[in-house]
């Protein structure tokens, strides 16, 4: 098998301008095939376009895309046959049933899912019947994933797929993930969401202002951080940071609206000398908890910006 | 079932599981004929009303004109008179005098049918019998009433109304919730997607036309010159041509609001001068061949030349050559054009 092969996705010095907006500004990426690839980042960070220049809906301003080594310019027939997705909140035709939606779209492929299969995956049997005006937004969601995949696509793009579901429908759209992953199948998500992201997500990306300012796996991109632990405090009155950062063992400190979070390497080292120094300045403590660094951590610390502050200010 | 099947049918779900499809499809154009047909009901004219103005020799002109039964004659203040006159009240002032005059509006039809029934009852030197010289025999054939004209009409107004609303107002609505967008990343073959419109629009105007034809016999026993299969086949014509152009109505807008313009832009037009109330032949000559060249005109033509003239589809070539022009035309436009997301 020859390196061309293996990627499913091979993208390089991808832009996208809107005007005088640079929505993504020169970025690559390679996806081998029966990879889970995560796309994490703020609200337009240029997540969405990507993924839409990926899936052909959107045309590059300049740069290179290749999907299981084939183009959108000349191949763009074979390639809708071959992957599938779900879009950010489709709005699909409410007085059709699950199963009337469902087989509508399997009729578009050549070698389509079986209905009853489809809407087993995603759990929507007891619903089979009823009209899609009636089901609920994570049972929606559900049925988009199941039309994602009514083709048995190669390629699944989900873009923020459990933005806003209820824990059964996250649930079960990330066992769906998993089965895709290990029948080989190719993932590439957008999130928010931290846990899912590690949970599903073999390599993640993550990307601000439309550049990729970090990736590798999960695992590889937290302790990049240098930090093992991470240490969370309020305390009234507040310790000045610059006293925090040369304790020993204590990689960063930072402030958010009174809570002082600090990134160590080794916690018995660093929480005994952070307690003096709180009660030294005749201070009370509010709250104290540790806990292992996660992703929004990283995001932190790269942007300034949380990734679930990005996340509200989308909800609100 | 292939893709077009599936695409077919949705688009009949999406019709028939609408109440408010059915109702503006079915309920609302016989709502309207049943309207329009009881308020233009074929009444015989009643008389033609003139009056007198006041003065000397009223009395005597009175006399004269009370003998005639086509007029109702009175006597009136001659600033009043003129006024009702100029409202189209009166068809007639007479001013009494050695020549009385006779005032009349020349844009008012029967101004010139009261100016001949007063002349002829002044020039006769009594109310005496006069000899007959045409004997006139009231006719009332079905055909030539007003709601014979009115029924084709409402029937090609209600297939335009319907499909331009129903298929524009469907595709803007799914590009808003992005389902043309989710579609368009499909292998759907577009020509499908609108091709499954057309034949789900042309299922409905099936069932439009024999609705239509059934409660236009029954009641109001509009006659049947021709076939039903070719009244049909226009309609079908009529609705398919209507639902591309609804398609091309819809295909840059991404609001109902812009779209229901548009429709209102393409239809109200034609709506006045397609000949669905009145005759198209009323407009000035320099304007009917664009009448003519309108879809709206074309089916209207075709419908009447089919129930009231008994015409057969090979006497239809130009209308129906209209037809498939505003057909083809928006439908490639749409292919090339449209936009999915």
């Amino acid at each position: 098998m020859t390196h061309q092969d293996e990627l499913a996705i091979e993208v390089k010095g991808l832009v996208k301008r809107f005007g005088d907006v640079t929505a993504v500004d020169g970025i690559d990426l390679d996806i081998r095939r029966g990879e889970c690839v995560g796309l994490l980042g703020p609200n337009g960070a240029g997540k969405t376009t990507t993924v839409e220049i990926l899936e052909g809906l959107q045309t590059a301003t300049s740069g290179e895309v290749r999907l299981l080594g084939l183009r959108w310019e000349t191949d763009a027939p074979v390639l809708r046959e071959r992957i599938g997705m779900t879009l950010q909140e489709t709005r699909l035709v409410d007085q059709l049933t699950v199963e009337e939606m469902v087989r509508l779209f399997t009729s578009f492929y050549p070698r389509p899912l079986e209905v009853e299969a489809l809407i087993g995956l995603v759990q929507l049997g007891e619903k089979r019947h009823a009209r899609v005006g009636k089901l609920s937004g994570g049972q929606k969601q559900r049925l988009a994933l199941a039309l994602g995949l009514a083709g048995d696509p190669d390629v699944l793009f989900l873009d923020e797929p459990t933005t806003g579901l209820d824990p059964q429908s996250r649930r079960a759209l990330w066992d769906v993930v998993a089965q895709l992953k290990a029948r080989g199948r190719t993932v590439v998500l957008t999130t928010h969401y931290m846990d899912e992201a590690e949970v599903l997500c073999d390599r993640l990306v993550i990307i601000d202002r439309g550049r990729v300012i970090a990736r590798g796996t999960p695992r590889d991109i937290i302790t990049s951080l240098g930090a093992e632990q991470v240490i969370e405090l309020e305390a009234e009155p507040s310790p000045e940071l610059e006293r925090l950062r040369p304790l020993p063992s204590v990689v960063a400190a930072q402030r958010h609206a009174g809570r002082i979070t600090l990134r160590v390497r080794e916690l018995h080292l660093a929480l005994p000398e952070v307690l003096r120094e709180v009660a030294a300045g005749g201070g009370q403590l509010l709250h104290l908890s540790t806990r292992r660094p996660t992703l929004d951590d990283v995001f932190i610390d790269m942007t300034g910006r949380s990734l679930r502050e990005s996340a509200e200010e989308k909800a609100a | 079932m292939n893709a077009l099947g599936q695409l077919v049918l949705m688009r009949l779900r999406m019709l028939m599981r609408q109440p408010e499809v059915l109702f503006w499809t079915f309920i609302f154009p016989v709502v309207t004929s049943l309207f329009l047909g009881l308020a233009f009901r074929n009444d015989s004219l009643g008389p033609v009303r003139v009056a007198v103005a006041e003065g000397p020799g009223a009395p005597a002109l009175m006399a004269k004109l009370e003998g005639v039964p086509e007029l109702s004659a009175e006597v009136a203040d001659e600033a009043s008179a003129r006024r009702r006159l100029a409202r189209g009240q009166l068809s007639l002032v007479l001013l009494p005098g050695a020549v009385p005059e006779a005032l009349v509006d020349p844009s008012q039809a029967a101004g010139r049918t009261a100016r001949l029934l007063v002349e002829q009852a002044l020039a006769a030197p009594e109310v005496t019998a006069r000899p007959a010289v045409v004997k006139a025999t009231p006719v009332s054939e079905p055909g030539n009433r007003y709601v014979d004209f009115l029924i084709p009409g409402l029937l090609g107004l209600s297939l335009m109304s319907s499909s331009l609303w129903v298929v524009a107002g469907s595709l803007v609505a799914m590009r808003g919730g992005k389902l043309l967008k989710r579609l368009a990343a499909t292998p759907m073959r577009r020509s499908q997607f609108f091709l499954s419109y057309m034949l789900a629009r042309a299922g409905f105007a099936l069932a439009e036309v024999f609705f239509f034809c059934a409660f236009a016999r029954w009641l109001f026993g509009v006659p049947m010159f021709g076939s039903y299969f070719t009244l049909t086949l226009v309609g079908l014509a009529g609705a398919l041509c209507f639902a591309a152009l609804g398609v091309l109505v819809a295909i840059r807008a991404r609001t109902e609001e812009a779209v229901g313009g548009l429709v209102n832009l393409v239809s109200l037009p034609m709506m006045f001068v397609s000949g669905v109330f009145f005759a198209s032949g009323n407009f000035p000559s320099w304007l009917q061949p664009v009448i003519r060249a309108l879809p709206l005109t074309a089916i209207n033509d075709s419908l009447r030349a089919v129930m009231l003239e008994g015409a057969g589809l090979a006497s239809l070539g130009a209308p129906m050559l209209v037809l498939a022009a505003w057909t083809v035309v928006p439908l490639l436009l749409a292919l090339r054009w449209f936009r999915w997301t």
